[in-house]
């Protein structure tokens, strides 16, 4: 019997620490990625394995500046891709990036209203009205420093019932009815679907979040790693970007 | 070792764990205090969001605590004292607080008195009141997962008392009221101490329903959980040092009651029993 539960306990730890990366040519790269990339590149992901019988694509989404801390820490990834260029500034002032920066996805600001627009909201500035209850980020986080420079830009003064800390928080408080409108991405209104809808903001006031990609300096297969960043940087790959409401270059 | 000393000590087994435990808990404090700026301390401390985060958190903490007594005592005593159908769900209905995650419990509180909410469009189109964004939502939120605390250790202490000393005051002609004053009250007074600061500490660390049903804006919102949460983001440093000013006002509290309220507690269920 106690033999048994040693061996049992004797695999799980071996199943828990062993190292499983294929040795031989077969591409296998780990991505981290922002949470906003979660639905597109699961999906480029299954695109290239698709096409790369063999290969093996693992991800990691969280926050930019997370995972940016997370690399730093020594955490085992081959592609990094950021939601802002400050945090892939700091990663390669750390030296952990083993090539440049490339942008391979914009995501333009816009503004959140509820399903079939009660409110009639149709431009920026009907976000100045007091009855309106207007909710934005937090200016700690990218997307409430967007959303306060897009209001800067357009000259309207609104004062919003409250920062919230990161920008589900802002699409929930829209589909929940709490509140009327506020600024949020273009992908995230989309990935609400019928839940909520949006207000395009004109291209002279609004902010794009520019998403950089690199290969870091750690990675145990970087071939492997171009191989995907490619795929990313692709015609397949900005289809499916384009198709959940990125900007590719 | 001599025999007498022996005699106090716990086995040697249960000593390291408790003092494991002990570390556990003190470790990610000297955390805290080891990684403190001490040189930008005060500017960070005189800071207007720090002062009027604080601030707010003492007001709205307080507030939730006085509305979990005056609601969370009679609760207590009903679950207590009458003997009803149902008594066990109607009990674990109002504990179920205290295991939900916080966000959810907002996110609840939504459903029951946001604009659309169950109750929330009737108190919207009747009367005007809208909780969510407002200081009051914020108390509302501490008070939906404070109250559990403060009941429970009210509702142990009223098991335990002697029934007996509430039918004599009775029999010798006592209201129902004048007994709850002058006999159960002082009773559970030590109880009730210990079970309002609980409900108070919880109050003034409440972030996941807050943030959630209340929203974050500085002044009328924007506890000083939130303003941790959020400088965290961008100035650990200062988040470091609001969290230890949270830390030493409740550590002071929880070190005044140490004994005065909580080891009563423990006396007069001893002495009831």
């Amino acid at each position: 019997m106690r033999a048994v539960a040693f061996a049992v306990a004797a695999s799980l730890v071996v199943s828990c620490g062993s190292d499983d990366r294929a040795t031989g040519d077969a591409v296998d790269v780990t991505v981290f990625a922002a949470a906003s990339l979660t639905a597109a590149f699961t999906e480029i992901g299954d695109a290239f394995m698709a096409a790369n019988p063999g290969a093996e694509v693992r991800f990691n989404f969280a926050g930019s500046s997370e995972l940016a801390a997370q690399i730093g820490e020594g955490a085992p990834a081959d592609v990094y891709a950021s939601a802002d260029v400050a945090n892939m500034a700091e990663l390669v002032a750390a030296g952990a990036a083993a090539t440049d920066p490339v942008v391979f996805a914009t995501n333009a600001a816009a503004i959140i209203v509820e399903s079939d627009n009660p409110e009639g909201i149709n431009d920026v500035g009907d976000l100045a009205d007091d009855d309106l209850v207007v909710v934005q980020c937090a200016l700690e986080v990218p997307c409430g420093a967007y959303a306060t420079e897009i209001l800067a830009n357009a000259g309207v003064d609104v004062t919003p019932k409250s920062y919230e800390a990161n920008v589900n928080a802002v699409v929930t408080k829209i589909t929940l009815g709490e509140a009327d409108a506020g600024i949020v991405y273009r992908t995230d209104v989309l990935a609400t679907g019928d839940a909520a809808d949006g207000v395009v903001l004109p291209d002279d006031i609004n902010v794009l979040a520019e998403y950089p990609i690199v290969v870091t300096e750690s990675s145990p297969d970087p071939a492997g790693a171009r191989a995907f960043v490619e795929a990313v940087r692709g015609a397949a790959g900005r289809d499916i970007l384009e198709s959940y409401g990125f900007g590719t270059p | 070792m001599s025999r007498r000393r022996r005699r106090v000590e716990l086995p040697i087994p249960a000593l390291l764990l408790a003092g494991t435990a002990v570390a556990f808990f003190a470790l990610p404090l000297v955390g805290l205090l080891w990684r403190a700026p001490w040189s930008n301390a005060w500017a960070y401390l005189t800071d207007d969001t720090a002062v009027t985060a604080l601030r707010l958190s003492m007001l709205t903490s307080l507030c939730a605590t006085a509305l979990s007594i005056a609601f969370g005592v009679p609760l207590a005593w009903l679950l207590a004292r009458v003997d009803f159908p149902g008594r066990g769900a109607v009990r674990a209905l109002c504990l179920l607080s205290m295991v939900l995650p916080p966000v959810v419990g907002g996110v609840a509180l939504f459903f029951a008195l946001g604009r659309r909410g169950l109750v929330g469009q009737y108190l919207d189109e009747w009367f005007g009141i809208t909780l969510p964004f407002t200081t009051a939502g914020v108390v509302v939120a501490q008070t939906f997962v404070a109250m559990p605390f403060l009941v429970i250790t009210v509702e142990a202490a009223l098991r335990q008392l002697d029934p007996r000393l509430e039918d004599a005051s009775r029999t010798l002609g006592g209201s129902g009221w004048y007994t709850f004053r002058r006999v159960t009250l002082p009773a559970i007074r030590p109880a009730l101490t210990a079970g309002a600061v609980l409900a108070w500490a919880r109050a003034l660390g409440e972030f996941g329903a807050t943030i959630t049903f209340a929203g974050n804006f500085p002044g009328t919102t924007q506890t000083m959980p939130l303003a941790v949460y959020l400088s965290l983001e961008t100035n650990p440093e200062e988040a470091i040092v609001l969290a230890l000013v949270m830390i030493t006002v409740s550590f002071l509290v929880l070190l005044a009651l140490r004994d005065r309220w909580f080891g009563a507690a423990t006396r007069a269920a001893t002495v009831a029993t």
